[in-house]
């Protein structure tokens, strides 16, 4: 029995850890730059990038025939000289295709130039590790690989590749500059200063027309007003756009030369890149450098690139905010249900049935608390009671009544109610009742003896529910999806205005099932899949340590030894 | 109650012989029969007069007709064998049987002169009235300092003077000052377990009750702390009128003035300690007193 037992364990400590060593492992190991290498294919195609991992692999019979079909005896000879094995490798490189879909691919031993003398140290005959390669990092246009050939400033050219790539690290700090100064024209004042103004000043305009009536003085006033402001706005929009575009125009002189893998020049503007790495002359300590730097950026940038590159910061935001409203909400609201069932219901049939049905509530699947938040909350109390009664201005343009960060906490606060109720309900049952028996004899009320003995007493188990409560709800994504979740959010639901509980918000649960299933090349998104969730699986982890570290705090003030 | 009393009673001509075990008959049979008073009670002024009261858990009866006064500034001692209603008769000076809801009592109860019972009496003002000390040591979790001014507190008492001054008192009359004054912000689930009871004997007198029930309060304790308990109810008394359930035959007749013995949910004697333990009026006393059975 023993071995049963053990046995069962050690195979789940053994699911546990490999889970997440293996996301640990492959989402440590994404940003570290490797190498870039060049090879030829035997059908004479040139190939420039970074090897993302291998595999061996047995042809069986069939695909051995086929591959006789495919490439010739040649080929299946040196197969089978190497016992039917064959290596391959999962290459990211952007030159296969023009577009930059699908950039990652297979390759394998048999396929590369020269692979008929043996397969075996093929791939390392095969390829070159050209000194000065590229991986560039672009705003827009993803990665490219390329060897550097030069560097264009103004009409200059510097072709001693040291001196170039000096006068590209130089460039960098004015680009830089520049492009932050045209990021906040462009991002802030009139993506988001200007804009709102002239929304605000509309919205105002309808709110008057809907209060005085429509054609009234007032309301002629406020829309001569608003049409003043906003042409006011338009005005010095396209004066900012102006003066971003000069910025943009005198920032774009400088460029990278790059040879890339089919032998073209290819011109990459300073402006365009967000990193540019030589990869294989940095070393160790650059590659380090390089690895803390993408890490920074992953943590504190927004994403860029349908999510397939940049930061994940609105999503970490998004996920602690969400998970923290989930608990402002859900612990006071659980416990005063527990307390309700516990302390003042009268113990029958009924309280059994409640307990029972709350109990079942867990075993919900949490999609339908999904559909339930998106009707009852979006749909009802926001579209039909908030937007009506608050937002009549708005028109037909919903506030509250689509998906946000309220609702989504609330409907999280639904999903894990019964867990906070449970864990409450057996920590009120904990408490001893020679404790209650004792406040009452020193003649104080039911309320001040749960307020003053029995709720300190139960403190540490209620936080017990909080931190399942946390377990569950901040790994959640399905109900989410239908309540707010954002592939891309605007703007975060908390800045320096307050909190904005309509907005819609990006979460790191729904990011990674973006990536990994919705993204326009998800080959080369998987790395990002495990980094990302790797950082959730952190972030629950140091939520639920801070809630561990503060209930063993309050076990030390109120449960000490002996009680 | 194993130790034989040293002299055996002097007064057995008293007890008429065919009287001899007549109580427990009558109870037994479930007849009517009176309580054995001494005299030396009624000469006493009463904290707490008990007339008539009976209690039913649902359809069992606990307590039949009991009747009793507590002497003012003496420690009354309920002894009696296990399930005799000695708890229960306590537990219903300061309503704690109202937390039973199965629980349905007849008859008066009166603290000096008010009455206990009756709808219009306010419990939560009545309990502020009566201290009362459990069996089991049962602080509250939070400081010493808060655990003694529990009832000050609920009464929503803020000066600082005041709370300091009534911790103080408390615990000094508690015996547990000199061990805890420097450390009373510490928990006092930390306190051995007979200091804790302490803290519960100082909690039960810090609001300066006029009754102060004590619930066997050495049951759970060693004999070294059950000995200092025993010597601070001595210190207690004159100050406060104490009633005291207690298992320990040695306890009631060291530390009362006064014992009421009790068996099935009747009281059948009570009067002065001396005379309950030497000279009983009746056999079945006496037989419980030597230990000859219960």
């Amino acid at each position: 029995m023993v071995w049963l037992t053990g046995g069962s364990l050690a195979l789940g400590l053994l699911m546990v850890f490999g889970l997440f060593g293996l996301v640990a492992i492959r989402g440590f190991s994404t940003f570290w730059p490797s190498e870039v290498v060049r090879f030829t294919t035997e059908s004479g195609e040139v190939v420039l990038g970074q090897v993302r991992g291998s595999e061996e692999r047995l042809l069986t019979e069939d695909q051995l025939q086929q591959l006789e079909d495919q490439k010739g005896a040649e080929t299946v000879a040196a197969v089978r000289a190497n016992g039917d094995r064959t290596e391959r490798r999962r290459v990211r490189s952007v030159n296969l295709f023009d577009t930059d879909k699908n950039t990652t691919a297979w390759f394998d031993d048999f396929e590369l130039e020269g692979s008929t003398a043996g397969l075996d140290g093929a791939w390392e005959r095969a390829i070159e590790r050209p000194e000065w390669a590229l991986t560039v990092e672009r705003y827009a246009e993803g990665r490219y690989f390329g060897e550097l050939v030069g560097f264009r400033s103004g009409d200059t050219v510097e072709e001693d590749l040291d001196a170039a790539w000096a006068a590209f690290e130089a460039s960098r700090a004015r680009v830089d500059e520049a492009r932050a100064d045209w990021k906040y024209i462009v991002g802030v004042r009139i993506g988001r200063d200007l804009s709102a103004a002239t929304k605000d000043a509309e919205l105002s305009a309808r709110k008057v027309a809907l209060n005085e009536g429509e054609g009234s003085v007032e309301h002629l006033a406020a829309v001569a007003r608003a049409e003043e402001l906003g042409d006011e706005n338009a005005l010095l929009t396209k004066e900012l756009q102006a003066e971003a575009n000069t910025i943009e125009q005198g920032a774009r002189d400088a460029a990278l030369l790059v040879r890339n893998a089919r032998g073209e020049v290819d011109e990459i503007e300073v402006w365009d890149v967000v990193r540019a790495i030589p990869a294989n002359r940095i070393g160790t300590l650059g590659a380090l450098g390089v690895y803390v730097d993408r890490w920074l950026e992953f943590l504190i940038d927004d994403p860029r690139k349908a999510n397939m590159e940049g930061g994940v910061f609105p999503a970490i935001f998004g996920t602690v905010l969400l998970t923290l409203l989930m608990c402002f909400v859900v612990v006071p609201f659980g416990v005063l249900a527990a307390l309700y069932l516990r302390e003042y219901a009268k113990q029958g049939l009924i309280v059994s049935i409640v307990r029972v049905a709350v109990n079942n509530l867990a075993g919900v699947p949490s999609i339908v608390f999904g559909v339930f938040g998106l009707g009852f909350f979006c749909y009802f109390v926001g579209g039909e009671l908030i937007d009506p009664l608050f937002f009549p201005h708005y028109g037909n343009e919903p506030v509250y009544g689509g998906g946000g960060i309220m609702w989504a906490s609330l409907t999280l606060a639904l999903l894990t109610l019964p867990v906070v109720i449970v864990a409450t309900e057996e920590a009120l049952a904990a408490v001893p009742s020679s404790m209650r028996e004792g406040s009452y004899a020193c003649g104080a009320t039911k309320w001040q003896t749960i307020r003053r003995i029995v709720l300190p007493r139960a403190m540490p188990g209620i936080m017990t529910g909080m931190i399942l409560a946390i377990a569950r709800g901040a790994g959640e994504v399905a109900p989410l999806m239908l309540v707010g979740a954002m592939k891309v959010a605007q703007s975060l639901p908390l800045d320096a205005q307050g909190l904005h509980p309509e907005r819609k918000f990006m979460h790191l649960g729904f990011h990674i099932y973006d990536l990994g299933f919705q993204s326009p090349d998800s080959e080369a998104a998987i790395p990002m899949v495990y980094t990302t969730t790797l950082l959730l699986i952190l972030i629950v982890v140091a939520l639920n340590l801070t809630g561990v570290w503060v209930r063993s705090r309050l076990r030390q003030r109120y449960a000490a030894a002996g009680a | 109650m194993n130790e034989p009393p040293t002299t055996r009673p002097a007064v057995q001509g008293t007890v008429r012989p065919d009287d001899v075990r007549s109580v427990f008959d009558a109870v037994s049979k479930g007849e009517a029969f009176e309580t054995c008073v001494h005299p030396e009670v009624a000469e006493e002024d009463a904290v707490l007069e008990v007339s008539d009261f009976d209690l039913w858990y649902g359809e069992k009866r606990a307590l039949y007709q009991i009747g009793m006064r507590v002497p003012v500034g003496k420690v009354t001692a309920l002894i009696g064998p296990s399930g005799c209603g000695k708890s229960t008769l306590l537990r219903c000076v300061n309503r704690m049987n109202d937390l039973i809801d199965s629980v349905r009592i007849e008859g008066d109860m009166r603290l000096s002169g008010d009455g206990i019972y009756g709808p219009k009496v306010d419990v939560i003002e009545l309990r502020k009235r009566i201290g009362m000390v459990f069996q089991k040591p049962n602080p509250f979790p939070m400081s010493i300092f808060e655990n003694v001014i529990y009832s000050l507190r609920i009464d929503g008492e803020r000066n600082r003077t005041v709370l300091d001054e009534v911790c103080e008192r408390s615990l000094r009359g508690a015996g547990l000052w000199d061990e805890v004054k420097d450390r009373l912000q510490d928990s006092a689930l930390a306190l051995s377990g007979g200091q804790q009871q302490r803290l519960c004997i100082a909690r039960a007198i810090a609001a300066e009750p006029e009754v102060l029930l004590l619930d066997e309060p050495c049951s759970a304790l060693d004999p070294i702390a059950t000995g200092r308990i025993e010597d601070l109810i001595e210190e207690l008394k004159g100050a406060y009128s104490i009633l005291m359930v207690t298992h320990n035959m040695q306890q009631a007749s060291r530390a009362s003035d006064y014992t009421a013995f009790m068996y099935l949910g009747r009281m059948i004697e009570f009067g002065p300690t001396e005379s309950i333990f030497l000279r009983p009026e009746l056999q079945e006393t006496e037989d419980y007193v030597t230990g000859r059975f219960g």
